[in-house]
């Protein structure tokens, strides 16, 4: 059987990918929550930021990680094609922050579009500036977590700087790319109504976010910090209630945003 | 054959009582301004049926699918509420004693008891077990001491005649199964490695084909058993034959008698159906009778939603009937499906907890033809859940396939979200082998309505066996010899090859001992305890198959891969018996779609059926086995000692073919497509799922919720996987799974980017899910 061209664009793809490496925490499938349906969620390993609320800090350091190739990762998820595609679900790359290793997690991306699923990559966007235009075209849809509106604020919740995410932001509206913005709100610290205002009339202006996740900080997972012998500063702080919440998703809809 | 007997269909609205002798003494004589009697097959087209008994192609020439939403269907009328109102008064009474109340006088037949009623005037589908609802009859010929037993348990004293007639003068099945069981099979039951024999109570698993009944009325019926049993005659009279004859004569009596509980309660049902409201009326006064004649574990429905919907179709079209009262019927039947009861041991309630009767009803599914067969009947049967509030009973059973119509699935998956009530089962798997007549028995187990009946075989337990492996078929918990004697196993460290090979030599006695037993036991059901109206229901050259089962397949698995890819050292008591395990290292665990122990786990179900097999059956019985376990898993559990995989002596194995909780850690769909590779064909008598879930857990929306479940059934089914009970936590049963975490495996919490077993938790942490999942914090 002769390959025809496009198989052999597709074929030196492929082997391009082949030998590309990533570190892995862990897989998992799950539904209706880290995009639409039922996906397969690849979390790398490695994230810049120290988030005060994470409930992954196992995922913080690349090298508590598990080395994979991306063949290994797309040989795993090949075996779920039936399912994901049945169920009207894909594949998102989160993590970490998967755009600590842009090669590796485009080519997941790429591999996965070849394979006829949806693609979802899950980013805080602080390193959006390493996400070439291919990785984005192998996106279907960005899952954006913009923790902050305000610069203070963001680096003291996150240890990172917010302009990157912002700029990432704008560029994904100026491509059209469909995205889904998350907010985890924090009681007493990122729940002040006037910054969620805020924070909703930003992403209100940019045009292309389908729809605004606000996420309830909840305790599940902090008994990780003691075990990494990390200190939990968000000890004293309690889970954001119903109704906390419901008023962070008021302050979005009013924007004029669909939100969930 | 007969021609088509029946006498005329009587005119009478849905709400009146009606009385044959009533209306023969009032009947004028006939004029010409009389209408002519109603054919009650108007309407309906085709000649195979028509010509000989095929309800299947009756539906097939007669239904009308229903592509479109759930928007028609009408809520409860006052009057069905008022009915199921004062049912809801007796059960928390019946709750608390155990049984509302037990007729310890009457042997049950199809003709024992007097009519009775919830309300004479207010019920459309009428017919009780006994003459009082919730009233439990005695049904010795399975066993004089079950009797006493269930008797005593609820401070009830037995009648001292009917105990003489049941131990002097008729025999039962139970004294005839141990007459003829074998020390080998008695010590294999007493140690628990094969429990739950049908030996002592009824073996169920039988669905009489009921719609026969509404289709054609009893006599051509009778006239079809009468000639069955004629060709007999010339027949040469070996024991098949003469067994043959004498099943096909209790047939017909049945028949007969069935006729005569019609009667009682004033309608002549040896003709047709003439209308919905008789064909409803004369399919439940089948079924009806089947569970006066007999008690069986699962006294399954059939697929009667779709062929029920022709006769109320012809009604809409006639004017008849509208949505409301068509609704009105179905509510009607089911709530009569929900009050069937038996008199039942505290053994049995052990095994199967919960007072189940499996009335298990086939909804939906695809056509040979490629037509679907969801039709508007279909969505009728599920919003009983509604009308009358969610119940385990009548079991909703939904035929799935990426193919039906996308309105029936979000409705199915609504219906999950709101009741956790359905189970699902994959008719792409089912058709291509039985057709699309096929009908679920209990829970998991298809066959071909009125053409196959089952040999439930209740299942052995394979975690025990490997334990009987490992310790040369010692038992662990007892210290006796039950297995066959094998060299005690040397060395510190247990090595997978030498304990595969034992455990195959284990196997291979164990499927020999299970069969015999099952011989035992169904030789002596139809010598004793015959299902002689649910036979009659059934075509005469009936296929059976033997239905095998196993039960721990999970911990057996996961063991094999501990002794395979980690270190397991056993622990020796001073009888030398091997009484725990330390086990060092990590290995693969079964449901996270890992081939190393899936690989085991499939190989495991491909060599037991092999096995089983090789031996003769009773009436050469089609050799079939299910994974599944119902609730037994929690009796197995005790019966076992602590397991190479971790697992402590007298914990519950998982249920059915689930991965053991907590060992799961890639999420539920992985979790099922672990058990999607079990090989079906080694398992045609059904491998049983159960997933569950928080609304949470399927997405942000309802909307959203109901389209990802459709999603992951359509998933599920397109990888092969076969059943799945889907349970959609409310707050209720979140907080029971806290304290019964063996009820709700796999149950994982999920939220963006986190993933835990809600069984790992701290018992605090699950207060907090239990708190936060229903108020959209999680």
């Amino acid at each position: 059987m002769t390959l025809t061209s496009p198989d052999v664009e597709r074929a030196a793809a492929v082997e391009a990918a082949g030998p590309v490496e990533g570190t892995m925490h862990s897989w998992d499938i799950s539904t209706g929550v880290d995009g639409p349906g039922t996906r397969f969620v690849l979390f790398t390993s490695g994230c810049p930021l120290r988030c005060l609320y994470c409930h992954n800090p196992d995922t913080w350091w690349m090298r508590s990680g598990q080395r994979v190739t991306v063949d290994q990762v797309l040989t795993r998820i090949s075996r779920y094609v039936p399912y994901l595609r049945a169920a009207d679900g894909g594949v998102t790359v989160s993590g970490g922050e998967p755009l600590l290793q842009p090669e590796f997690t485009g080519a997941v991306l790429a591999g996965a579009k070849e394979r006829g699923l949806h693609t979802a990559l899950d980013t805080a966007g602080g390193l959006g500036h390493r996400a070439g235009d291919d990785l984005l075209d192998a996106t279907d849809l960005v899952l954006l977590d913009v923790k902050a509106a305000d610069e203070d604020l963001y680096r003291r919740l996150t240890g990172g700087a917010l302009p990157p995410t912002l700029r990432f932001a704008e560029r994904l509206a100026e491509r059209g790319q469909p995205t889904w913005v998350r907010f985890v709100l924090v009681p007493g610290l990122t729940d002040a109504p006037e910054h969620v205002r805020r924070l909703a009339r930003f992403v209100a202006g940019l045009g292309n976010v389908e729809r605004v996740d606000v996420l309830g900080y909840h305790r599940l997972g902090r008994e990780k910090y003691a075990a990494l012998g990390l200190p939990d500063r968000l000890r004293d702080v309690p889970g954001a209630t119903p109704e906390q919440v419901l008023a962070a998703r008021r302050s979005f809809a009013d924007a004029g945003l669909d939100v969930t | 054959m007969g021609g088509r007997t029946y006498r005329p269909p009587l005119e009478a609205g849905p709400d009146e009582k009606v009385s044959t002798l009533s209306l023969v003494a009032q009947a004028p004589a006939p004029t010409t301004l009389d209408p002519p009697p109603r054919d009650p097959w108007r309407g309906f087209t085709g000649a195979t049926w028509s010509a000989s008994v095929d309800t299947g192609s009756f539906i097939q020439d007669n239904y009308r699918p229903y592509e479109g939403d759930a928007a028609f269907l009408a809520g409860p009328t006052e009057r069905t509420s008022r009915l199921w109102g004062r049912l809801l008064e007796m059960f928390p009474v019946e709750q608390e004693r155990g049984v509302y109340d037990v007729d310890v006088r009457v042997p049950s037949s199809i003709t024992s008891h007097a009519p009775g009623y919830i309300d004479r005037d207010a019920e459309i589908i009428v017919g009780l077990q006994t003459d009082e609802p919730l009233k439990r009859a005695i049904m010795p010929n399975g066993g004089w001491r079950m009797v006493e037993a269930a008797l005593e348990a609820f401070g009830y004293e037995p009648d001292p005649v009917v105990r003489e007639v049941f131990t002097c003068y008729r025999k039962t099945h139970n004294d005839g199964v141990f007459d003829a069981y074998t020390p080998q099979i008695l010590r294999a039951r007493k140690s628990g490695l094969i429990t739950g024999l049908p030996d002592a109570y009824g073996r169920g698993r039988i669905i009489g084909d009921y719609r026969r009944v509404a289709l054609y009325g009893v006599d051509r019926l009778i006239d079809q058993k009468r000639a069955d049993r004629a060709a007999l005659d010339i027949r040469r009279s070996t024991d098949e034959v003469i067994r043959d004859r004498e099943e096909l004569a209790e047939q017909i009596r049945a028949l007969e008698d069935l006729k005569k509980l019609a009667a009682s309660y004033g309608f002549d049902i040896s003709g047709p159906a003439g209308d919905a409201r008789e064909a409803v009326q004369w399919l439940y006064f089948a079924y009806l009778a089947a569970t006066k004649d007999q008690n069986g574990a699962a006294m399954s429905l059939g697929r009667t939603s779709t062929f029920l919907d022709v006769y109320i179709e012809r009604d809409l079209a006639e004017g008849a009937l509208t949505e409301q009262q068509a609704q009105e019927l179905v509510d009607d039947l089911v709530i009569k499906l929900r009050i069937v009861r038996f008199l039942r041991t505290p053994e049995y309630d052990a095994l199967f907890s919960g007072d189940p009767t499996w009335v298990t009803e086939s909804i939906g599914g695809i056509g040979r033809d490629g037509r679907t067969l969801v039709t508007r009947t279909s969505f009728r049967y599920l919003q009983t859940l509604y009308n009358l509030g969610p119940a385990p009973e009548p079991n909703l059973t939904v035929f799935w396939s990426p193919d039906l119509p996308e309105g029936f699935k979000r409705f199915c998956a609504q219906v999950s979200l709101d009741t956790s009530a359905i189970q699902y089962e994959s008719d792409d798997l089912m058709r291509p082998r039985w057709g699309d007549d096929t009908a679920i028995a209990c829970c998991v187990s298809p066959m071909a309505v009125g053409k196959a009946m089952q040999f439930f075989g209740a299942r052995v337990n394979l975690a025990k066996t490997l334990l009987y492996a490992i310790n040369g078929g010692w038992d662990e918990v007892s210290g006796e010899q039950v297995g066959p004697v094998l060299p005690r196993i040397h060395g510190d460290v247990l090595d997978y090859t030498e304990v595969r090979a034992r455990l195959d030599v284990m196997m291979d006695w164990l499927a020999q001992t299970y069969v015999d037993a099952l011989n035992v036991i169904h030789s002596m059901h139809d010598k004793y305890a015959y299902e002689r109206l649910e036979m009659a229901l059934h075509d005469s050259d009936v296929h059976r198959t033997m239905a095998c089962g196993i039960a721990g397949l999970s911990v057996a698995a996961d063991s094999l891969s501990a002794i395979r890819y980690a270190e397991v050292r056993p622990v020796r008591d001073d009888r030398g018996l091997v009484v725990d395990y330390e086990t060092v290292g990590d290995f693969p665990t079964f449901g996270n779609d890992d081939d190393r122990v899936d690989e085991m786990a499939v190989d495991l179900v491909h060599s037991f059926m092999a096995k089983i097999r090789r031996h003769r059956t009773y009436r050469d019985a089609e050799h079939t086995q299910s994974v599944l376990t119902i609730t037994s898993n929690v009796v197995y559990g005790k019966a076992t000692g602590n397991t190479p995989d971790g697992r402590r002596a007298g914990e519950p194995f998982a249920p059915g073919a689930n991965p053991m909780n907590g060992r799961d850690r890639h999420g539920m769909v992985t979790a099922a497509l672990s058990v999607a590779k079990l090989p079906f064909d080694d398992a045609r008598d059904g491998i049983s799922l159960t997933t569950t879930v928080t609304p949470a857990g399927l997405g942000r929306t309802r909307q959203e919720q109901i389209g990802n479940l459709v999603g992951v059934l359509d998933g599920f089914v397109a990888s092969d996987g076969f059943h799945m009970n889907v349970n959609v936590l409310d707050r209720a049963t979140l907080l029971d799974a806290m304290d019964h975490p063996e009820r709700y495996p796999q149950l994982t919490v999920r939220v963006s980017g986190y993933a835990v077993n809600f069984v790992r938790l701290t018992r605090e942490q699950q207060q907090d899910v239990v708190d936060r999942t229903f108020h959209s914090g999680l």
